[in-house]
């Protein structure tokens, strides 16, 4: 047997690869080619769709799906998913309006007792499934549930309404509106700050994933948890983590929601995280675990505001977004099977 | 510590030397047992493992063996007995621990991560990282050249390192698994059945790392139903059969045949030479297996 002395690279076995083969072995490629494809469609369909502002439209529409998408594509990768992250945000947003409401104190306060609380939910979700060891799934649908009903009683028993009362006129909320809910120009588009948030939260994302250790954990406890475990790979605090993860993009979206405007239903955000885990897959998450991106997760989201927006442009019957969604899914995940076994193939 | 008819020769000692005098074990099981509620799964094990040694674990399916190596790699703990490791009493709760330990495992069902690079597995959970802060991160680089440099030294010769690891073949990804615990300085290897799932030619190959990780001084447990397996590599055997041990040997006291003879059991050879030939196997075939219990029963007397 030949011993490599001076041990290259690569040997003569691997066939060299192209740049465009090594593209397609990443998780996202599928993604990126199903989003060029809708991008240019929809300029064809609807020449506004190419303007700054419909531009700018379509990627705060992206943006406010693309920032849980972020967190539950990690969440995916690690094996699990979590089916309360819609009503999550929401119930985050509630906390920080109804508390300061409440209490009439200064706003930050509220903002800061629902990071606590979309935190806590995080973990008392990823904390249940470690103990009991039950598919993810109930888990989070029995907190979807619960989340859901506490959302509407306590609203209204403390608020009187559906809705929480403004809170335009109170304290802090300018300030809380400057950081959650601004814009700024550039080159003639006028972004919103979600836009900002969801690309820096793709970047430390995208880092954390590739580049830490924790970015290993995360691969190896969704890949293989048992495998993980023996190699002393701390199951429970990464996957604790990663719902915790969930809870804080909860936190930066429902904070947002709350601070564009001045007041919250309290009945939205179910069936969002549907949207959020088809983001996922459609951007190259392994529905089982152990593989895909945080960049996936991004042009999934993308993939779906341009749909969303883009329908609208055209001037369509909105009615069509779902079956447009469905049809999406579907390519995705097929592309991504096969994009996945060539890519273990070669 | 007695076990019946076991032989109860100190096991620091080979064919040359003269029995060294050292009493400190590696690691030391006396009269370990365990149960799953009511299932007793294992009980009154002994078993001495000592650097620079194999020491085999034969048995069927069910005999324990996976439950006797959990125990010593943390992911069980024992209901009875004592386990000793470098002569302290321990009880490991965790796999981390045993592996702060020094113990290492390569598993049945294989602790590699199938969709990861070769080399995120090598050093999984114990991440190679530069840099200070929120900005210490993995050192990719480094991680790559070591594992390319590792499994090279161990004479595995692969093709590259960013391939995910589920694409190597059974063999070779019992060698990746052998390789990352030698070099993170393990000082027991267990193997649990490495050799099950493997061709010939491919088992021969695992059992070279087998002696090239004794060879640097590791203790090794080798556990296997195969006794063409453990008897060229291993230098002591336990036998279990239904959680309990049936017998322990030096390498210079028994013979293959002898070993394969106590793994299959005579008297349930014999029995299935009756099955087989009240179904109505082919002749020659019961005689063959009739033979082979004859030469077992004289050769055990
Ligand atoms: N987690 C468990 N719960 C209950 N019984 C178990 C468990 N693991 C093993 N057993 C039982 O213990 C016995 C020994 O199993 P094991 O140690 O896996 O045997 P081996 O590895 O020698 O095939 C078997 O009868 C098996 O069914
Ligand atoms: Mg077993």
């Amino acid at each position: 047997m030949a011993i490599l002395v001076d041990v290259p690279t690569l040997d003569e076995r691997v066939g060299r690869r192209s740049v465009a083969q090594n593209l397609l072995g990443r998780p996202e490629v599928g993604a990126l080619v199903g989003a060029i494809v809708l991008f240019v469609f929809f300029s064809a369909a609807a020449p506004v769709f190419l303007q700054p502002n419909s531009f700018a439209t379509v990627l705060y529409g992206s943006s406010t799906f693309g920032i849980m998408a972020v967190a539950v594509s990690l969440l995916m990768i690690g094996g699990e998913f979590d089916l309360s992250a819609g009503v999550a945000v929401i119930s985050s947003a509630l906390t920080a309006s109804l508390f300061s409401w409440y209490f009439s104190m200064n706003l930050w306060v509220g903002v800061g007792l629902a990071l606590i609380v979309s935190l806590l939910i995080g973990f008392v979700n990823g904390w249940i499934l470690m103990k009991t060891k039950l598919p993810s799934f109930i888990v989070t649908l029995a907190t979807f549930l619960m989340l859901t009903g506490l959302n509407l009683a306590l609203t209204r028993l403390i608020g009187g309404s559906v809705a929480t009362p403004s809170i335009a006129s109170m304290d802090g909320f300018q300030s809380a509106r400057a950081v959650f809910a601004n814009s700024f120009t550039i080159g003639g588009m006028d972004l919103k700050s979600p836009i900002l948030i969801w690309i820096v939260l793709v970047v430390i994302a995208s880092w954390l994933l590739l580049r830490t250790k924790i970015g290993n954990w995360i691969f190896a406890v969704g890949g293989d948890e048992n495998a993980a475990r023996a190699v002393g790979v701390p199951v429970r605090a990464t996957k604790i983590g990663l719902f915790m993860g969930v809870g804080f993009c909860g936190w930066v979206l429902g904070m947002h929601n709350l601070f564009a405007f001045d007041s919250v239903q309290s009945g939205e955000g179910i069936g969002n995280e549907f949207l959020y885990i088809i983001a996922a897959v459609i951007g190259g998450c392994l529905l089982t675990g152990g593989y895909g991106s945080a960049i996936g997760g991004a042009i999934g989201a993308f993939i779906f505001g341009m749909a969303n927006k883009g329908i609208v442009y055209a001037e369509w019957n909105p009615d069509w977004f779902k079956f447009f969604l469905g049809l999406m899914l579907l390519l995705a995940t097929i592309v991504n099977l096969i994009v996945k076994r060539r890519a273990e193939l070669k | 510590m007695s076990t019946g008819q076991i032989n109860q020769q100190p096991l620091l000692h080979n064919e040359q030397d003269p029995p060294a005098p050292t009493p400190v074990h590696l690691m030391e099981l006396d009269g370990v047992g365990k149960h799953y509620g009511n299932i007793i799964a294992l009980s009154d094990v002994t078993m001495t493992v000592d650097q620079g040694r194999v020491t085999c674990v034969l048995g069927d399916n069910g005999a324990g063996k996976s439950t006797l190596i959990k125990i010593i790699a943390g992911l069980h703990q024992h209901d009875e007995g004592t386990f000793r490791i470098l002569g302290q009493e321990r009880r490991l709760t965790s796999p981390r621990e045993a592996l702060d330990a020094g113990i290492a495992s390569v598993y049945q069902d294989l602790a590699v991560v199938p969709l990861m690079p070769i080399w995120r597995n090598f050093f999984l959970g114990s991440e190679l990282t530069v840099g200070k802060g929120p900005f210490k991160r993995l050192d990719v680089k480094r991680m790559k050249t070591v594992t390319k440099k590792e499994l090279a030294d161990m004479g595995i010769d692969l093709r590259d390192v960013n391939q995910p690891i589920g694409q190597l073949s059974g063999g070779e990804r019992q060698c990746v698994a052998i390789a990352r615990a030698v070099y993170f300085g393990a000082k027991a290897l267990i193997l649990d059945e490495p050799t099950a799932a493997l061709g010939v030619k491919q088992s021969g190959v695992v059992l070279r790392y087998i002696l090239q990780a004794r060879d640097r001084g590791l203790g090794v447990i080798f556990i296997t139903h195969n006794p063409h397996h453990a008897y060229p590599v291993g230098d002591s055997f336990l036998l279990l059969k239904r959680g309990r041990s049936i017998g322990s040997y030096d390498k210079k006291d028994i013979e293959l045949d002898e070993l394969t003879g106590l793994m299959a059991g005579g008297a349930e050879l014999q029995e299935l030479a009756h099955e087989l030939a009240d179904l109505g196997g082919y002749p020659d075939v019961v005689r063959e297996v009739q033979a082979d219990v004859d030469v077992e029963v004289t050769s055990a007397e």
